[in-house]
């Protein structure tokens, strides 16, 4: 018995990048402009996530999808307390979120009364990256203590991202981080990408972040 | 990092496509993945083992093309190879560069048998 071979030549998680495409469109079928965050853990996702729905509780309807490792209501108890929906998902150990645990997440949350939804993924910097949940932006929480040199370490989730956030710059005089040194890996690996060095804890520079969320959310409904 | 369910991905996809070509077993599944995709050829073997028994790809020898990754300078034009990420350019040393190959991650083909026809 001689073997034959079949040509497939299919990407290995075409799979999940299926339902990414199901999970968009459910999405703009009800015009939810919609963030993937990640970031290590402990990098501040979940206040930079507080933060901005306090800033934006007058202007936008913000749901909430929490990604965690184990079952807990921790992140999505917080959201919930700060006057939004929120759903949390527990990948059961998984180190990321993929798009079929998303797509049940989303049809948790009111679409038809919210304007953004985020999701924030699981703390993990190589995982995440490779699995397209369909979200509108990947956005990524970088912060000044867990050091300038993740840029050079971790370079793939860096590559895919369409902002990013430096939170804990309240921290810059405790610690030993080059801005430069990290901006410039990251320049390396994705020019010109959008950054707005904050602090959750203190407010300063949140402004800016929030008003270019803002115009995104603007401009992606006069595109519908 | 993720190869358990990479590894369940590529499963998927060999027995989906096996089905489709009536195979009796799977003898080979021909991977392609580029040097900038993070992943483990020992790990995926070892998943690999335990999930595929008790199903047609059991015992497939699993086989990986690797991809170097090929940049090109956007300053100079210049396409270059890289051993580690982050490297400027070796012809004009700039860090302005786009990934030409190196993010490839797909399962180009399988190799089957079929039963025989009982025809003789």
């Amino acid at each position: 018995m001689s073997a034959i071979r079949v040509p497939v030549v299919e990407k290995i998680l075409s799979a999940n990048d299926r339902v990414a495409g199901e999970n968009r469109d459910l999405l703009d079928k009800n015009r939810v402009f919609s963030i993937n965050i990640m970031a290590s853990p402990g990098a501040g996702k979940t206040s930079f996530i507080l933060q901005t729905i306090k800033q934006l509780q007058n202007d936008l309807r913000i749901g909430v999808i929490e990604g965690d490792t184990a079952p807990v209501t921790i992140d999505s108890d917080k959201v919930i307390k700060a006057g939004m929906p929120a759903v949390q998902i527990n990948t059961g150990g998984d180190c990321h979120l993929e798009a079929n645990m998303l797509s049940d997440g989303i049809k948790q949350l009111p679409l038809e009364d919210i304007d953004v939804m985020i999701v924030e993924n699981v703390g993990n910097l190589i995982c995440p990256a490779a699995w397209y949940l369909g979200t509108h932006i990947n956005l990524l929480v970088a912060s000044v203590p867990e050091g300038d040199d993740k840029p050079y370490k971790y370079p793939n989730i860096y590559r895919g991202l369409n902002v990013m956030i430096i939170n804990k710059t309240d921290l810059m005089p405790y610690v030993e981080y080059n801005m430069e040194y990290f901006r410039q890996g990251v320049e390396m690996l994705n020019p010109g990408l959008v950054t707005f060095p904050l602090s959750c804890r203190t407010g300063e520079g949140v402004d800016a972040w929030v008003d270019w969320l803002k115009a995104q959310v603007k401009q992606y409904r006069q595109g519908k | 990092m993720h190869e358990l369910s990479v590894t369940e991905s590529i499963l998927e996809l060999a027995l989906e496509n096996a089905r489709k070509a009536d195979a009796s077993k799977v003898t080979s599944i021909n991977l392609v993945i580029g040097q900038l995709s993070s992943i483990v050829d020992d790990s995926i073997q070892f998943y690999w083992d335990t999930i595929s028994e008790d199903t047609i790809c059991q015992g497939a020898k699993l086989s990986f093309d690797r991809i170097p990754a090929v940049l090109k300078c956007q300053d100079c034009q210049k396409e270059f190879t890289i051993d580690q990420e982050l490297t400027a350019c070796p012809n004009c040393g700039s860090y302005r560069s786009l990934i030409i190959h190196g993010e490839e991650f797909y399962l180009d083909s399988i190799e089957i048998e079929k039963d025989q026809e009982e025809i003789k």
